[in-house]
C-alpha cells in the first residue's frame, strides 16, 4: 500500500522548519527504504488552475479555490517551463470535470 | 564614438531621452540575458549611471543601446560576484553566473533582440497571473511607469500595488514562467490575453471605473502607445482591430464631457469635436484589420511563423472596430446606418456569445426598427440575470422605457441604475434623466 502523506502549513509558517532539518529528515526516511517521492512546494501564490471545459482550457492564478472539490491524485511532471508543466496537466483526464492545480516545486537549500 | 566635450546640459538631455525611448528595450534584452526581472531593473540603473559617468569623458557612443545593454550586463555580473563572495554561493547564483553569455558575440543575433520587446510583452501578460497583475506588470515593466504612479492610476494603494507587482515577479521566477514569444499554435490565444490588457488599461483611462474623473487621458493614451508596438512588433489582425478601436474611441474624449465634467453620450456630442486625426488612423487600422490583403508591415522574426488563424479570421477587436468606424462616419446619431451596426453586432455575438454584446445588439435594433422592437430584447438579456447589478443594462432599458412613454418603468430602471453606478459623471447623468421624466 502507498501513502500520500500531505503537508499544510500557514503562509507565514511556510520557513518555520529550516531546510537543512527537512533535507536530513526525508534523506532519513529515503534511507529506510520508504520514500517514493518527496519534494517542498513554492508558496500557494505560484499556483496556476487549470480547468477544460468544452475542449478549451482556462487558467486563473491561484491554488484552488472550489471547497467542494478534493484532492483526487497526483501527478509530479518533469518539465522544461510552466508552459510545458501546462500543457502535461491539461491531459490529465479529470481537468475536464474538476480542476488542476500546477504548483512548481522548490529546492530546498542544504544551508538554508 | 561621438567627439567628447558635450556640454553637461546636452549630455544630460540625451540620457534623458535615450532612458524615455529606448530604456524598456534595454530592459527587455537584459532580462533575457540576466534571466531574472529584479537583477535586470538593477543592471538597467546601473547602465545608465554608468553612462552618465563614462559619456561626458569618452563621448557618446555610436550605438547607445547595445553600449547600455552590454554595460547593464557587465554590472550585473559584478553584483552577482560579489554577493557570491560574502554569501554563501548557492547553485542558483553559480548557475546564473555561469549562463550569461560572454562577450559582445551575442550582438550578432539581432533577431533574438529584436524579439526581447515581445517576450516581455508575452511574459507579462502571461495568462497564468492574475489580470490584475498583468496589468500592473504590464505598466511597469513595458510602460516604465513607477509603482506610485500605477496606484495612482488605479486607485489603488501604492503597498498594495507593490505587493502586487512583487508576487507577479515571485511567480514569474519560481513557477519559471518561459521567456518566450509562444509558438504558432498558441500565439493567437496569447496575444488575447496581451490584447485584453491592453484594453484593461485604455478603459481604466477612458471611462474610471469609480471617482470623480470621467477620463484619464494618460492612461488611455499609454494604451494606445503599447496597441502601436504590438502591431509593430506582430502585425496580426486582432492587434490591428485593437489599435483602431482605442484609437475610435479616444477621438470622442473631447465631446463626451461638458464644461463642468458632466457625461455626453453619444447621441448627444457635438461632432465637431472628435479628433479628426484620430479617426482617419483609426478608420486605416479597421480597413488593414478587416481587409483581405496580407498584412504589409514586415513580422519580426517570431512575427513570421504568426498564427494562420489569426491572420484569415476576422476578430472581436476588429467587429467593435468597425462598429466605432461606422458611428465615426455618421453626422448624426440619426443619420448612423444602424442596419450596419445590427449586422456587425450579429457576426460579434456569434463570436463572442456574451451578455454584454447581446445588450448592445437589443440597443442598436432599438435604434434601427425603434424602441418597441428593442424592449423586448432588452428584457431578454436582463432576464438572463448576468447583468442584474451592470448599471449600463438598466439605463438601457431606462432609455427604451423614456422613449415608448413607459415612465413608470424608466423611473424605476434610472433609479436602479443611479444605485449601481458608481462614478460621479455617470450618476449625475442618471440623476438629470431622472429629474426630465415627466411624473
Amino acid at each position: 500500500m502507498k501513502y500520500l502523506c500531505l503537508v499544510y502549513l500557514e503562509d507565514d509558517k511556510l520557513h518555520a522548519v529550516r531546510d537543512s532539518e527537512c533535507l536530513a529528515a526525508s534523506e532519513r526516511l529515503r534511507a529506510d527504504g520508504r520514500v517514493i517521492a518527496a519534494e517542498a512546494l513554492h508558496p500557494a501564490h505560484t499556483a496556476t488552475t487549470l480547468r477544460v471545459r468544452d475542449g478549451a482550457l482556462t487558467m486563473t492564478d491561484g491554488p484552488f479555490a472550489e471547497t467542494k472539490e478534493q484532492l483526487a491524485g497526483f501527478y509530479l511532471f518533469d518539465a522544461a517551463d510552466l508552459d510545458e508543466a501546462i500543457r502535461l496537466a491539461a491531459r490529465i483526464p479529470p481537468v475536464r470535470a474538476g480542476s488542476v492545480e500546477v504548483r512548481p516545486v522548490r529546492e530546498l537549500d542544504p544551508g538554508g | 564614438m561621438s567627439e567628447p566635450g558635450h556640454g553637461a546640459d546636452d549630455l544630460a538631455a540625451t540620457v534623458a531621452t535615450l532612458f524615455r525611448r529606448d530604456s524598456r528595450k534595454v530592459l527587455a534584452t537584459l532580462i533575457r540575458l540576466l534571466g531574472d526581472f529584479d537583477l535586470a531593473e538593477e543592471a538597467l540603473q546601473d547602465a545608465f549611471k554608468a553612462a552618465v559617468e563614462q559619456w561626458p569623458r569618452d563621448g557618446i557612443p555610436a550605438n547607445p543601446v547595445p553600449w547600455l545593454v552590454s554595460a547593464g550586463r557587465f554590472k550585473a555580473i559584478d553584483a552577482i560576484r560579489r554577493r557570491a563572495r560574502f554569501d554563501a554561493i548557492d547553485g542558483d547564483v553559480a548557475t546564473a553566473v555561469e549562463a550569461i553569455p560572454d562577450g559582445a558575440a551575442r550582438w550578432d543575433e539581432r533577431e533574438e533582440i529584436a524579439d526581447d520587446p515581445l517576450r516581455l510583452i508575452f511574459t507579462c501578460c502571461h495568462p497564468s497571473l492574475s489580470a490584475d497583475a498583468q496589468v500592473a506588470l504590464t505598466l511597469r515593466e513595458i510602460s516604465g511607469l513607477t509603482t506610485e504612479e500605477i496606484a495612482r492610476a488605479f486607485l489603488a494603494p501604492p503597498a498594495t500595488l507593490a505587493q502586487r507587482i512583487v508576487r507577479a515577479k515571485a511567480k514569474i521566477r519560481d513557477a519559471r514562467i518561459p521567456y518566450r514569444v509562444p509558438a504558432a499554435a498558441e500565439l493567437s490565444a496569447r496575444l488575447e490575453s496581451v490584447l485584453r490588457v491592453i484594453y484593461l488599461v485604455f478603459n481604466e483611462g477612458y471611462s474610471a471605473s469609480a471617482g470623480a474623473e470621467l477620463t484619464r487621458a494618460d492612461l488611455s493614451a499609454e494604451a494606445i502607445r503599447l496597441a502601436r508596438l504590438v502591431v509593430e512588433l506582430l502585425p496580426e489582425r486582432e492587434a490591428m482591430g485593437l489599435l483602431a478601436l482605442t484609437l475610435l474611441q479616444e477621438s470622442r474624449r473631447a465631446a463626451r464631457t461638458g464644461p463642468n465634467g458632466e457625461l455626453i453620450v453619444l447621441e448627444a456630442q457635438d461632432r465637431s469635436l472628435w479628433n479628426r486625426a484620430q479617426i482617419d488612423e483609426g478608420l486605416a487600422w479597421v480597413e488593414r484589420a478587416l481587409g483581405a490583403a496580407p498584412p504589409v508591415t514586415a513580422p519580426t522574426a517570431a512575427g513570421a511563423a504568426a498564427s494562420p488563424r489569426a491572420r484569415v479570421s476576422v476578430g472581436p477587436y476588429a467587429l467593435q472596430a468597425a462598429i466605432a468606424a461606422v458611428h465615426a462616419g455618421a453626422a448624426s446619431a440619426e443619420a448612423t446606418d444602424w442596419a450596419e451596426i445590427v449586422g456587425l453586432y450579429d457576426v460579434l455575438a456569434r463570436l463572442q456569445p456574451t451578455p454584454v454584446v447581446a445588450l448592445n445588439r437589443a440597443v442598436a435594433v432599438a435604434m434601427r426598427d425603434g424602441p418597441a422592437a428593442g424592449l423586448p430584447l432588452i428584457e431578454t438579456v436582463l432576464a438572463d440575470g448576468q447583468l442584474q447589478d451592470y448599471h449600463l443594462a438598466h439605463a438601457a432599458r431606462a432609455d427604451i422605457c423614456r422613449r415608448l412613454g413607459r415612465n413608470a418603468d424608466a423611473r424605476a430602471s434610472y433609479q436602479r441604475a443611479l444605485g449601481l453606478a458608481r462614478q460621479e459623471p455617470e450618476r449625475a447623468y442618471l440623476a438629470a434623466r431622472l429629474r426630465d421624466l415627466p411624473p
